[in-house]
């Protein structure tokens, strides 16, 4: 079935909005990568995963990890808009008793799959979980997100290979290739081109696509489901802090909570009632 | 069982090698590396296990770099300007106490008593224990980060001294190589070789069922390294290899060894058995045969 | 300087002190040197500076090979995964072969409150003070930091030191005395010692003058260093007080706490309240004050562990005879 893009926009978009407010209510948090990501998310949540809100827990449900577990704001977002919790929890992000923490917890929140933070345990428990699926000859797919300065963490390649050694065919990994880190542009730390090449030799069937394009995005996912014996990746490449022009590629974004003017900026831009 | 037991008494070159004067004949080189093959299996003697698959693996590379390739004197272990090699599969540390022993970094008789309580030959290496030794390697995956810091350093020290590396092809399923294999490629760290003793086996069987590594020529070069494959057996290509990574700038080189676990030894050769195997007394009596029998053919007959 | 700063802050300037003084001094960091402040360095000294990404266990290695290269080597991240992620390579790579390698990891405890549980290093004091070789401190003040930065770089081998994130007040004068392994005695008293390090030092302060107000005399002792622990005030503390109160940012189980009661219970058994995260995960909090008190780590706390100790909430303290015995 054709998604429709325009409804996709316009829940990312409204979706961004909650991530500035959601982040600006919690004083702190990552926005930068949040808005890189929220594209793909939202197509993964509205037309990818086979998911039952209603029932977080269902044994057949496709699994989704956030690896790059700091853009927990984006998957709380998307995880609401789904119906997995009311909107209202949003504004609790990192409270102190919030069923929202500042990164993915998963026996707080209903819908994850997996406690993340830590750069490259995501990865390695997708992992586990396709591995779990295969062994008990269960149909269900897992998906995890990456960051990209994520590849730059050794776990990452002892998973990578492990999940070649298995044919784990069921298991897609999603870079979220922003080209920016904490410190800064990704290839001044530690380069980690050429992504696609590292991947193709460890075995994975390997795309790059735009990660904001809906229809590149839904090609991708879509080609990514052939029983072949080897691991899926998708290079998406993103723009961190998209949708908000002062933040755009700005590698100050990367964490921070957004002061009320900038809230109000962003939220304009972001065509939503300020 | 200990020396003067032995049948076969290994002739002791002891004395230390002039540092002006490095070995270029390979069938010279193959001689040593029988030599340390003969070591090695003295060392670990009958009834006592020891990792003689690994370490016969690599004895041609570790011949090449101590007489030949590296820059080093014994009587001067310490000398900033050396250069420096890391035996990152530190399990196969009797290679590397063979090599020094006949370098003249410490008596020979050393190698008698490894692995004893207080001994200076540890069962892995210790760099505090002895003379020679870099690093304190035998936590598999560590050795390339140590070197990528050591070679950084002579480039930060505008110093020419060289880095060299062993690795194991069961080693590198730590993701901490692949941190490394990143970091020095980004760092453009042409100072540093990197020998990837590519034997096939792993602690419990073949590489190929544990996790498989391949294709490793495309992951090096994916990584930014420039890579060299050879026969780790043929001495004439290892030399050429490492002249080859001298020779080359703007980043690390890997070569990429394909050799035998065991090699030297007919009945460790390809035997998983052997990653940390125990000889029965007619297999040292062989193993002293052959490595003998080897010694003999690659004597030089002026 | 009075104004409360981040001693991570002061660490960032002291590396440059140093890195002024040293041309042996580098630096490396995982992917957080604006958080660490390892930055400052970067800026005075980029060629002296490695950002080795988010590649803590690497990052770790390479400061050993650094060091083994002649280098003072200082390599910094967050607490959590200098303790953990490369635990194995700081014991392995740098205590065993006692290379010069300081690893300063800041955003300990439960100061990170905002990122939660995954970027809270709790345990930190306990897994490094059980490998040996390795030097353990925890300044509590800006005064100290720079004090205990510069001692670490004097002194020869391996070293570990945790700092929080937010600003710490100062306590000290400037020519305070600091030695490696001396606690600082902050406050006099009797009745009780509270022995604490770290962000909790200040707590212990705000604690004793609480109890002063009642009564009760509580003598306060910043430990600086974990390791090797200043076993000399400690049995005093045991011998000359009624009862001990130890206080960290850090789990109750194998921190500071730990380390008195080995102390006491081989030499001189006395009555002991630890005080700190009562072996859990805390969560996400937006203030880290709110997450002390929800999880009864802070001055409040502390005055409760005095109380207990005291038998009551009065003045009344019990006679020196029923309160504990000691060896002779």
């Amino acid at each position: 079935m054709s998604p429709d893009i325009q409804k996709l926009e316009i829940v990312a978009r409204r979706l961004r909005r909650q991530i500035i407010r959601m982040v600006a209510a919690a004083g702190s948090g990552h926005c930068g990568g949040s808005l890189s990501a929220i594209d793909l998310l939202t197509y993964l949540y509205f037309c990818e995963l086979r998911v039952r809100p209603e029932e977080p827990q269902w044994p057949d449900r496709d699994r989704f990890l956030l690896s790059k577990g700091h853009c927990a704001p984006a998957l709380y977002a998307v995880l609401a808009e789904r119906g997995f919790f009311p909107e209202q929890k949003l504004w609790t992000l990192r409270g102190i008793n919030s069923s929202l923490q500042g990164h993915p917890d998963m026996r707080k929140t209903p819908g994850l799959d997996m406690t993340t933070g830590s750069l490259g345990q995501g990865f390695s428990c997708g992992v586990g979980m396709a591995l779990a699926a295969k062994m008990d000859h269960k149909p269900y797919r897992v998906y995890v997100m990456l960051g990209d300065s994520e590849l730059q963490t050794g776990l990452l390649w002892e998973a990578a290979m492990m999940a070649r050694q298995h044919g784990l065919d069921n298991l897609i990994a999603i870079i979220d290739n922003n080209k920016l880190q904490s410190d800064g542009v990704t290839e001044t730390i530690v380069d980690v081109e050429p992504i696609a090449e590292k991947w193709r030799a460890f075995g994975w069937e390997t795309r790059r696509i735009n990660g904001h394009d809906f229809r590149q995005i839904q090609a991708a996912l879509a080609e990514s489901r052939s029983a072949n014996q080897r691991p899926k990746v998708i290079i998406a490449d993103t723009v961190k802090g998209k949708g908000v022009s002062f933040m755009e590629g700005v590698v100050t974004w990367h964490s921070g909570a957004p002061n009320a003017e900038q809230v109000q900026a962003a939220l304009k831009e972001l065509g939503g009632d300020v | 069982m200990r020396l003067e037991e032995c049948p076969h008494p290994v002739p002791l070159i002891g004395a230390a090698l002039d540092p002006m004067k490095t070995e270029t004949n390979p069938r010279h080189l193959q001689r040593k590396a029988c030599l340390l093959r003969r070591h090695i299996i003295r060392m670990v003697g009958v009834g006592k296990t020891g990792h003689i698959g690994g370490s016969c693996s690599c004895a041609d590379i570790v011949a090449a770099l101590y007489f030949s390739v590296m820059n080093i004197d014994p009587a001067q272990p310490d000398d900033p300007a050396r250069d420096r090699f890391i035996l990152s599969k530190g399990h196969a540390a009797l290679v590397l106490y063979a090599a020094l022993a006949e370098r003249g970094f410490f008596p020979i008789g050393e190698l008698d008593r490894v692995k004893q309580a207080g001994a200076m030959l540890q069962g892995h290496p210790d760099r505090l224990r002895t003379p020679g030794v870099e690093a304190n390697t035998g936590s598999l995956g560590q050795g390339l980060s140590l070197a990528n810091g050591m070679a950084l350093a002579a480039k930060l020290d505008a110093s020419n001294h060289r880095v060299y590396v062993i690795l194991g092809d069961g080693e590198i399923n730590e993701g901490q190589v692949w941190e490394a294999a990143m970091f020095g490629a980004f760092h453009g760290l042409d100072n540093l070789t990197a020998t990837l003793d590519r034997n096939g086996l792993q602690a419990m069987g073949p590489t190929k069922t544990r996790l498989d590594t391949g294709p490793l020529r495309d992951k090096w070069l994916a990584f930014g390294w420039h890579v060299v494959e050879i026969d780790g057996h043929d001495m004439a290509q290892i030399l050429d290899a490492f002249a080859q990574a001298k020779a080359h700038h703007g980043s690390p080189t890997l070569i990429l060894a394909n050799t035998v676990k065991g090699k030297g030894l007919s009945f460790a050769e390809n035997n998983p058995g052997f990653h940390n195997g125990m000889m029965t007394q007619e297999q040292y009596d062989l193993a002293g045969r052959e490595l003998d029998a080897a010694l003999a053919a690659l004597d030089d007959p002026t | 300087m009075t104004e409360a700063v981040p001693n991570r802050v002061i660490y960032g300037r002291t590396l440059v002190e140093l890195g002024q003084g040293n041309p042996r001094i580098v630096v490396l960091d995982a992917d957080v040197p604006k958080s660490t402040n390892t930055s400052q360095f970067r800026e005075a000294f980029p060629d002296r500076f490695f950002n080795c990404g988010v590649a803590e266990q690497n990052m770790i290695c390479i400061a050993a090979g650094f060091a083994a290269s002649g280098k003072i080597a200082f390599a910094s991240t967050f607490a959590v995964f200098a303790s953990m992620r490369a635990c194995e390579q700081v014991r392995t790579s740098v205590a065993y072969p006692r290379l010069n390698v300081k690893i300063v990891a800041t955003n300990a405890g439960l100061d990170n409150a905002g990122d939660g549980v995954t970027h809270q290093g709790i345990e930190d004091l306990a897994i490094m003070r059980s490998i040996p070789n390795l030097t353990v401190l925890s300044p509590s003040d800006p005064v100290t930091t720079r004090k205990a930065v510069l001692a670490i770089a004097q002194r020869e081998g391996p070293a570990y030191m945790r700092l929080g994130r937010n600003p710490s007040p100062v306590l000290y004068e400037e020519n305070v005395e600091f030695e490696i392994g001396k606690m600082i005695p902050l406050r006099n008293g009797d009745d009780l010692a509270i022995i604490a390090t770290g962000n909790m030092v200040h707590q212990a302060l705000i604690a004793a003058d609480s109890l002063a107000g009642q009564g009760i005399q509580a003598r306060v002792l910043d430990c600086h260093t974990i390791k090797p622990v200043d076993k000399a005030a400690i049995l005093d503390a045991a011998r000359t007080t009624r009862g001990i109160i130890t206080a960290e940012d850090h789990n109750v189980v194998g921190g500071l706490g730990g380390a008195v009661c080995e102390v006491l219970s081989e030499l001189c058994p006395a009555r002991v309240k630890r005080v700190g995260l009562k072996d859990c995960f805390a969560t996400s909090a937006r203030d880290y004050r709110e997450l002390l008190a929800h999880f009864q780590m802070d001055a409040a706390a502390i005055q409760a562990a005095a109380y207990e100790l005291c038998g009551s909430k009065s003045a009344h303290i019990p006679s020196r005879s029923s309160a504990r015995r000691s060896t002779p």
